[in-house]
């Protein structure tokens, strides 16, 4: 192997940790917010994932019977769609159930566990037990070859750029926006932030909804990576808990290191040795760490309730 | 688009019609029927008390409707309802009508050990059409052996295993693996071999069956990488760049379910297309290219003993009757085929035997032939696995197959082959 | 009333009270031993369970509710655990798994003798190290050739690891959600873990057919008949020492530093420690449950292992009332019989239901059908026993 070959290799073996590092940041960015900010574990979180999924189906479908001319075009209107759909259905989730479960958090965790079974359910219902393919743009499904040998996978970079997106998306609201200033407030001192005349309730039903939204995007962006069936969710919801749960659940910074931290040594390892030892070693690395920290890597430092 | 009709194993409502219209013709045929099991009293066909009366007998049908596996299984469920419905159409079996209890295994073996048992022990089946996954296969295993039930198990396996009341109507791995590497070799000039799986026991009896063949029988070639990757994975840049530096001649692929999505679309998004690299898997049917797209498998090659596309008179009629009951969209794989294939063999042995009893049914099986398989023809081998032939299908962008090769011969089937374990 | 005695104890004792003995002094102590003291709603559920259940129900739904009846193991520990001690673990499964791999593998080794295993490439290992080539036993798998050392390991091992993980997090005072999904993360590894070492672990096939303990078939239905009364009674054995325990000073301690759990250390109390031994209690019941499992039902396998079948679990204790001993129990028994019945009938509908289930527990009745009982029917007896009085 010449020394362009490995230049190239490590290059591609780069961005495969950099892709897996952005794949991780989607998911776990919306399970982050919800949960850090709400004190929320949204276990349906793969659900809307899902939701965002079969947006990009419904609408390849349109594109591909009814309106050909669409086809290049579509997967950006698809992924607003994506994240609309699923805003409404979290602002629906937390209007109908969530409300009432603030003040008893392992609670929350079994209702939702119960919207994501019924969820599965309705997917099942009306789209079929089998997994469905949507059409992807032909942009999308190729790569990028700066130089021959080195191959860029473009739906990484795009996943990637998405990922950047929305980080700095929900960095620049939650420090610069109205709402991000209630969130904070709310998250400090409940009460006082009543009494100071923000709207909590409000705040909350809004703040899981674009976490929601947030897990539809990412949902719509795995299609064209993975696959597209009733449960799909279950593939991804373990891997964002941990992600969350590993970087410490009270910060969105704390979320993005655990993601490289998790999605390095997941990758560096798969080079070394097989998949499932790779996979044996991360997880063990994980616990360990959270046996020695148990508050994760970045624990805000609240006072208990 | 009515995704009801296509989807549901229940009873869309194009069956319904074609119900109604046979419940008309049903009194011509229940008066030949009754006439067959005056022939066949239930005394003398059923010693053992199963659930046979003169008019009917009970089967099991035991597959996922939920959870993971119905997306693979439902092809199966459908598969056997089209075979017990033409059966009934025709007369039945010893004169009576086949009546179904369907359960759900709900993708969870414990649940298939239960209602096994209840199949078994509460309802009587006189047999059993069901299981896909080798995981739920073993765990009713112990119990059909105790119960003396019957199974009937479609789905491509890796073999090991050999029991006296289950007939195993898919391929066991040497069928599917020796005869297309050799076609690989032989065909494709492929040298050096690289193995990929998903990590449990099919794909890695399989891929050892592969190493033992390359290296010990075809002249020059080697296995550059051999990799595992747990079921659900679903990201596999590492892989593939570990492809890239190997440059086998030949990807040997067998990696199964969500996993199989990901891995041919990232492949594509790689730059590796079929026009660039050979790939061979023995684990995508057209029901996986539904869910991976078309577009991105179109090329590779995958080595199978059934293909929607197979041109003989039998396959016609069964595609045109399984599109018919279930839609125009509906797909049919290999396990699907053989699903399909379990009732008829049921009913060949059973009329054989001239009783509906498992021990005289087995002892009456091997060496039934089935010319009417839509696969051409297979035979009851005394392993009860099937002889069957082995085929090379090139994936086209629609979804289906283009048959590119056939093995001469048919295959015998060999679950404990000396020199590969 | 004590509201830590809930359930069927006012109709037990003043139901089966009759007429007046002579015996004045003994009837009024038997009747609040009945009922402030709790045990007749244990003795309700031993006569459901002794008597009622082997008399009406066929072998074949006798070894069903067998089943149900280990997994309400599960559910009791949990009750100690997360009713009583506040520790909602998320990670059952695992503990289940660990003691239904340990009987599996004693039982596995007696059924892979060098006779029946002959047709092996290696005789005298279990058939799927067979299928993995490995040509020896494995050193830890050895001492399983012995029944006590399994019954031990079924329940040490289970509480070491209990032991390992409630230490590192309580003492860095980790508690409620947060301890919830580290346990999730410990069943996945530990998932993750059984599927990957098939070798050593028969995979995702589990450990399959097993036939005898110590020479007796364990198949049969007279076999499964007394496995079914071994798994009753130990099951009210469980009953009774954890609400031996509930009514000692652990009891009141535990209760006391789940509603206040800083209280109770300014008071000078370990709090971590009491924290560990309830979550410890958690783990050897639900091992317990998985070793009576595998003997009942034949085989151990991995999907007991995971995240979705220890959440399940949750629910058996929260459908009972997670305060609630005998709740724990009607309700794992309710939710599975629900589970089968409509997963025969209704395979669509059962999501849904299970769905709402969840739900309409933590939304509708938070205590359970325990909690529904003090609520409503509790009450309704009080003021019928009341007019009958007057």
């Amino acid at each position: 192997m010449s020394a362009s070959d490995i230049l190239n290799v490590t290059l591609m073996q780069g961005f495969a940790g950099l892709s897996l590092f952005s794949v991780l940041l989607l998911m776990g960015l919306g399970l982050a917010v919800i949960f850090g900010q709400m004190g929320v574990i949204n276990m349906a979180h793969g659900e809307f994932m899902t939701i965002g999924a079969y947006t990009i189906y419904m609408f390849s479908q349109i594109a591909d019977n009814y309106w050909h001319g669409f086809a290049p075009a579509y997967f950006p209107l698809a992924i607003c769609a994506a994240f609309v759909l699923a805003f409404a259905a979290g602002w629906l989730a937390e209007w109908a159930l969530i409300r009432h479960l603030y003040r008893r958090p392992l609670d929350t965790l079994l209702a939702t566990w119960g919207l994501s079974l019924g969820m599965q359910q309705v997917f099942r219902s009306v789209f079929g037990p089998k997994e469905v393919s949507p059409t992807l743009p032909d942009w999308l499904m190729g790569s990028w070859s700066p130089k021959p040998g080195l191959d860029i996978p473009i739906n990484g970079l795009f996943v990637m750029s998405l990922a950047v997106l929305m980080t700095g998306g929900v960095l620049l609201a939650l420090y610069r926006s109205r709402w991000g200033l209630r969130v904070r407030a709310t998250v400090a001192n409940r009460q006082m932030a009543n009494a100071a005349g923000i709207d909590t309730r409000k705040t909350d039903r809004l703040t899981f909804a674009i976490g929601c939204g947030m897990a539809g995007v990412a949902g719509a962006a795995f299609t064209a990576i993975g696959s597209t069936g009733p449960t799909s969710g279950s593939l991804y919801i373990v891997d964002s808990f941990l992600v969350v749960t590993f970087g410490g659940a009270a910060s969105l910074l704390g979320t993005v290191a655990s993601a490289f931290g998790i999605a390095q040594m997941q990758s560096i390892s798969e080079f070394f040795m097989t998949g499932s030892s790779a996979r044996v070693v991360t997880l063990l690395t994980i616990v360990a760490v959270l046996m020695l920290r148990p508050q994760g890597l970045f624990a805000s430092k609240v006072r208990r309730a | 688009m009515s995704h009801d009709d296509q989807n549901e194993p229940g009873m869309p409502s194009a069956l319904r019609r074609k119900l109604l219209m046979g419940l008309a013709a049903a009194p011509a045929l229940a008066v030949s029927g009754i006439a067959r099991a005056q022939q066949y009293p239930t005394a003398k066909v059923n010693t053992t008390h199963l659930a046979v009366t003169d008019t009917e007998v009970t089967v099991g049908q035991l597959h996922s409707a939920t959870g993971t596996m119905a997306i693979s299984e439902t092809g199966s469920i459908q598969a056997e309802r089209l075979a017990i419905g033409e059966i009934n159409a025709a007369g039945g079996i010893l004169g009576r009508q086949i009546k179904i209890i369907q359960e759900d295994g709900a993708s969870d073996w414990p649940t298939f050990a239960e209602k096994s048992k209840k199949l078994l022990e509460n309802d009587h089946v006189a047999a059993v059409f069901g299981c896909w996954t080798s995981a739920s296969r073993k765990a009713v295993l112990p119990i059909f052996e105790r119960d003396n039930g019957l199974l009937y198990y479609p789905t491509f396996y890796e073999g090991l295993e050999q029991s006296k009341n289950v007939f195993y109507t898919g391929q066991e791995a040497t069928q599917q693996i020796l005869w297309g590497l050799n076609w690989a070799n032989q065909t494709r000039k492929a040298k050096s071999f690289f193995l990929i799986g998903s990590d449990y026991i099919w794909p890695r009896t399989s891929n050892k069956i592969a190493r033992k063949h390359i290296e010990q029988h075809l002249t020059g070639c080697k296995v550059v990488g051999e990799e595992y990757y747990p079921l659900g994975t679903t990201n596999f840049n590492s892989l593939i760049n570990k492809i890239k530096i190997a440059r086998p001649d030949c990807i040997y692929a067998i990696i199964v379910g969500g996993s199989n999505v990901a891995f041919y679309k990232q492949l594509k998004a790689a730059g590796i297309t079929a026009d660039k690299q050979f790939l061979l898997t023995i684990s995508v049917t057209e029901d996986e290219v539904l869910g991976i797209g078309g577009e991105n498998v179109a090329g590779f090659y995958s080595a199978m003993k059934y293909f929607e596309s197979l041109d003989n008179a039998n396959n016609k009629k069964f595609v045109a009757a399984f599109k018919a009951k279930y839609g125009p969209k509906a797909v049919i794989g290999d396990v699907t085929q053989a699903a399909y294939l379990g009732p008829w063999l049921w009913k060949a042995a059973v009329e054989k035997a001239g009783s509906f009893d498992v021990d005289k049914v087995v002892a009456a099986s091997p060496g039934i032939e089935l010319k009417t398989a839509p696969e051409g023809y297979v035979k009851i081998h005394p392993n009860h696995h099937l002889w069957s032939r082995t085929r090379i299908g090139q994936a086209q962008a629609d979804g289906q197959f283009k048959v590119v090769a056939e093995s001469p011969d048919l295959i015998e089937p060999n679950p404990f082959p000396k020199g590969y374990q | 009333m004590d509201p830590l005695n809930s359930s069927a104890a006012a109709s037990a004792g003043s139901a089966g009270s009759g007429p007046v003995p002579a015996r004045a002094g003994l009837q009024p102590a038997l009747k609040r031993w009945l009922t402030s003291e709790g045990y007749g709603s244990i003795i309700v559920l031993a006569v459901l369970i002794l008597v009622v259940f082997p008399v009406a129900l066929d072998g074949f739904r006798l070894n069903l509710m067998g089943k149900y009846l280990t997994y309400a193991f599960v559910a009791v520990g949990l009750v100690m655990a997360w009713g009583y001690g506040g520790v909602l673990s998320l990670g059952q499964g695992v503990f289940f798994g660990l003691g239904g791999y340990c009987m599996a593998m004693f039982l596995k080794l007696e059924a892979s003798d060098p006779i029946s295993t002959k047709i092996q490439s290696t005789p005298g290992i279990p058939d799927f190290m067979d299928w993995n080539q490995l040509t020896a036993l494995p050193f830890w798998w050895k001492p399983f050739h012995s029944l006590p050392f399994a019954l031990a390991a079924v329940l040490v091992v289970p509480c070491a690891l209990a032991f390992v993980v409630g230490f590192a997090m309580f003492k860095r005072r980790v508690g409620g959600v947060y301890f919830a999904i580290i346990t999730q993360a410990v069943a996945l590894i530990l998932s993750v873990l059984i599927i990957g070492q098939q070798g050593y672990t028969g995979g995702v096939n589990g450990i399959t057919d097993l036939r005898t303990l110590l020479g007796w078939d364990i198949r049969g239905d007279g076999a499964k008949l007394i496995l079914y009364f071994v798994n009753a009674v130990l099951l009210l054995v469980a009953i009774l020492c954890c609400r031996h325990i509930q009514r000692s000073k652990l009891g009141t301690l535990l209760l006391a530093m789940r509603d206040k759990e800083d209280r109770v250390r300014f008071s000078g109390y370990d709090v971590a420690m009491f924290k560990v031994f309830a979550f410890c209690v958690a783990a050897v019941l639900a091992a317990i449950g998985g070793a009576m499992f595998t003997l009942q039902v034949g085989f151990m396998s991995p999907s007991f292992v995971g995240i979705v079948p220890s959440i399940e679990m949750v629910i058996y204790a929260a459908v009972g009332g997670r305060m609630s001993l005998v709740g724990a129990v009607y309700g794992a028994v309710l939710v599975n019989l629900g589970k089968t019945w409509f997963s025969e009938s209704f395979p669509n509908l059962w999501l849904f239901l299970m769905a709402a289930l969840f739900i309409g527990v933590v939304m509708a009745f938070p205590n359970g059908l325990a909690g529904l009982y003090d609520s409503h029917v509790k009450p309704w007896l009080a003021r019928r026993g009341a007019r009958s009085a007057s």
